[in-house]
């Protein structure tokens, strides 16, 4: 049913423009505060004129919070979380789709679990384990008295120790392995027609070049979906690199933005943590933007 | 060119069985057509062949070779498949040159046969194209390259021109025999269009409920079909059927209103017969002939050539092909004529075909209208 009269026209384009408000107005006052100096960024009412400050606020703020590694620190990062979530979920998803194996739907089971237990919750256990990786395997090792044979036949005390604390690889191990992408490619794979699969047999060509040659091209759009989800996911994370990053040089952009609110006692630079902000949201922009096209095909159904 | 050798091939899903048994010889370069209603067993014995379907017992065998253990890129078969299945994101040239890319042939060698395989099927100026940006006898005719480059020793086709309208569909099918007479590959292909059956097979071969029921030409099949199944199957509009009972001086048919004058041998006074007559074979002759079955018109089916003629004959349903320009009214009454050399006698129990009966008494000459 569509009709295309003047005033549902109006009545359209006016609920569009108060919704557009409504989205676009914080980011709006978050620009304005940040071309403010110290004094009119405090005045109340805040003056919605734009000030003639923005430059060197942002200046100011990039160097306070020394945004420059910090920025870098959180692409690594950002960038790590979304390619390995979209390698392993691809793999993932094709050997639970494509083969036929005992423990099959245990570990589909297993991976779907992992869906009720995000981050947050088994915060505590993923701290211990990156702080050791091994520790697990020690554990295992004492209890079953393994390390307890290993010390009095060679005389050497078992004690394995791999710490991931203040590490690129702490910071994306543990936000990798989720479920979420496996699930869209498995949707995806399972849309894929049987007869394809048994052309490619046909042709001769096994498992592995069937997933390179046939499937990664095919999937590339929910490829782009799902990196560029996780790369927003990944780069707002603030709990898990705060936990995990004691150490400056590991700190994440987002972590940092901390360093530019006003303290208590404090002057009340509110424009420099806006331009602070404004820095730090950028970079997820700029995706956005450039994956948009991609990431709404991967995201409605299949292309035709 | 490979002969193709079945024998006693089953198979089984879970606890059903939806192949069993099958008995088949292919020669080489023979075009054979496997012929039958859906859920046949067509298909999944075509898939058993290319290696696509586990073979649950017995054995096939290419060119002497048992092939059940191998996989289908080392069987010598290239498959053509009813949705084509090519890769979209591929342009027609590399999808017909996938197999050889797997094979690790070099990309000049490559680029060549790709080249030859596209002038046979007049694809040359498509070869840029996806095929997306294909029309469906186009996107046939890729699926067809891409089998027809690895030079296979067998070729399969499983339904290929279903998908296609029908005057494209009869095109495909005289392309199709054409590159079979060019490239005399060993061809199965299944369908379960009768017409495409007939025409294209040098032998037909013709299954239902996983069985095979006959092979033969395809001019064996019509002429003297193996079972009431294909007797019923093979020709349109369908064999015309009508119940019997053996009786001491010949056949009683139509409840004891009308007797054929066979002669039996072998088989028991009062068992049931089917006595099936082509639609073709029936003549209309005036109402009260001689000799004549008197029948109430139901419907006429206008074809342009000739018309189907559905009447009613004491209850049953039955039809006539003609070519004659009558178009007798609905509900008026005809009279059936047909020569007793071309009625078919099946068993009611089985459906197998019975030869035991032979027509004694030549039909007087049909009075012409």
């Amino acid at each position: 049913m569509v009709e295309r009269t003047p005033i549902l026209n109006f009545f359209t384009h006016l609920i569009l423009f108060v919704g557009f408000i409504f989205c676009v107005a914080p980011f709006a006052i978050v620009a304005i505060a940040a071309s403010h100096n110290l004094k009119d960024v405090n005045d109340v009412p805040m003056s919605l004129l734009p000030g003639s400050d923005f430059w060197v606020n942002i200046k100011t703020a990039w160097t306070t919070a020394d945004l420059g590694p910090k920025l870098l620190n959180s692409f690594i990062m950002a960038f790590g979380v979304a390619a390995g979530k979209v390698i392993i979920s691809a793999l993932t998803a094709f050997s639970i789709v494509y083969f036929r194996y005992p423990g099959r739907m245990l570990m589909f089971w297993l991976i779907f679990i992992t869906l009720m237990l995000p981050l947050e919750v088994r915060i505590v256990p993923t701290y211990a384990v990156v702080a050791n990786v091994l520790e697990p395997y020690q554990a295992i090792m004492d209890l079953t008295g393994l390390s307890w044979l290993i010390e009095k036949v060679s005389g050497v005390q078992v004690s394995l120790s791999l710490g991931l604390l203040n590490s690129y690889s702490g910071l994306i191990l543990p936000l990798v392995a989720t479920a979420t992408g496996t699930f869209l490619y498995r949707q995806f794979f399972l849309t894929v027609p049987d007869e394809l699969t048994e052309a490619a047999r046909m042709d001769g060509a096994g498992a592995l070049r069937f997933f390179v040659d046939i499937l990664l091209p095919l999937s590339r759009n929910n490829m782009a979906a799902l990196g560029t989800i996780m790369f927003l996911w990944a780069w707002n994370q603030y709990l898990w690199p705060l936990l995990i990053t004691t150490d400056q040089s590991h700190a994440m952009a987002v972590t940092e933005l901390k360093q530019l609110i006003p303290n208590v006692g404090g002057a009340p630079e509110w424009h420099i943590a806006m331009a602070g902000t404004l820095i730090v949201m950028l970079p997820p922009l700029i995706v956005v933007v450039l994956m948009q096209r991609w990431f709404v095909r991967g995201l409605i159904a299949t292309e035709k | 060119m490979a002969s193709i050798a079945i024998r006693g091939v089953k198979k089984n899903y879970a606890k059903t069985q939806v192949v069993h048994g099958v008995d088949l010889d292919f020669a080489s370069g023979e075009f054979v057509v496997i012929l039958g209603p859906s859920g046949c067993g067509k298909s999944t014995l075509l898939r058993m062949i290319a290696g696509l379907e586990e073979i649950s017992d017995g054995t096939i065998a290419i060119d002497g070779t048992v092939v059940n253990r191998l996989e289908p890129r080392e069987r010598g078969c290239a498959m053509v498949f009813q949705n084509y299945a090519l890769y979209p994101h591929m342009s027609v040239a590399q999808n017909i040159g996938y197999s050889l890319k797997v094979a690790g042939v070099a990309s000049a060698e490559r680029a060549q046969r790709v080249q030859a395989v596209a002038r046979v099927l007049e694809l040359e100026h498509l070869l840029d194209r996806k095929p997306m940006a294909l029309s469906g006898g186009q996107r046939q005719r890729v699926a067809m390259g891409r089998a027809m480059i690895r030079e296979p020793k067998v070729f399969l086709f499983d339904e290929p021109l279903s998908n296609l309208d029908a005057k494209l569909r009869v095109q495909m099918r005289s392309e199709i025999r054409k590159l079979h007479r060019r490239l005399s590959a060993t061809s199965v292909f299944v369908t379960h269009d009768q017409v495409e059956a007939m025409t294209l097979a040098d032998r037909l071969v013709v299954m239902n409920g996983g069985r095979v029921e006959q092979v033969g030409t395809p001019a064996e099949v019509y002429s003297r079909p193996a079972s009431r199944f294909v007797a019923t199957f093979v020709g349109a509009p369908a064999m015309n059927m009508l119940e019997g009972t053996v009786t001491l001086d010949g056949l009683s048919l139509l409840g004891g209103s009308r007797k054929l004058n066979v002669s039996r041998t072998g088989v028991p006074v009062g068992s049931k017969v089917a006595v099936g007559i082509r639609p073709e074979a029936v003549r209309m002759v005036a109402p009260g002939t001689p000799g004549a079955l008197t029948a109430t018109v139901d419907l006429i089916e206008e074809l342009g050539a000739g018309r189907v003629i559905y009447v009613d004959l004491d209850g049953v349903p039955f039809s006539i092909v003609t070519s004659e320009t009558v178009h007798p009214e609905p509900g008026s009454s005809i009279g059936l004529q047909f020569a007793e050399t071309d009625l078919h006698f099946f068993s009611s129990e089985t459906g197998a075909r019975l030869d035991v009966f032979k027509a004694s008494v030549p039909e007087p000459a049909p009075a012409t209208l």
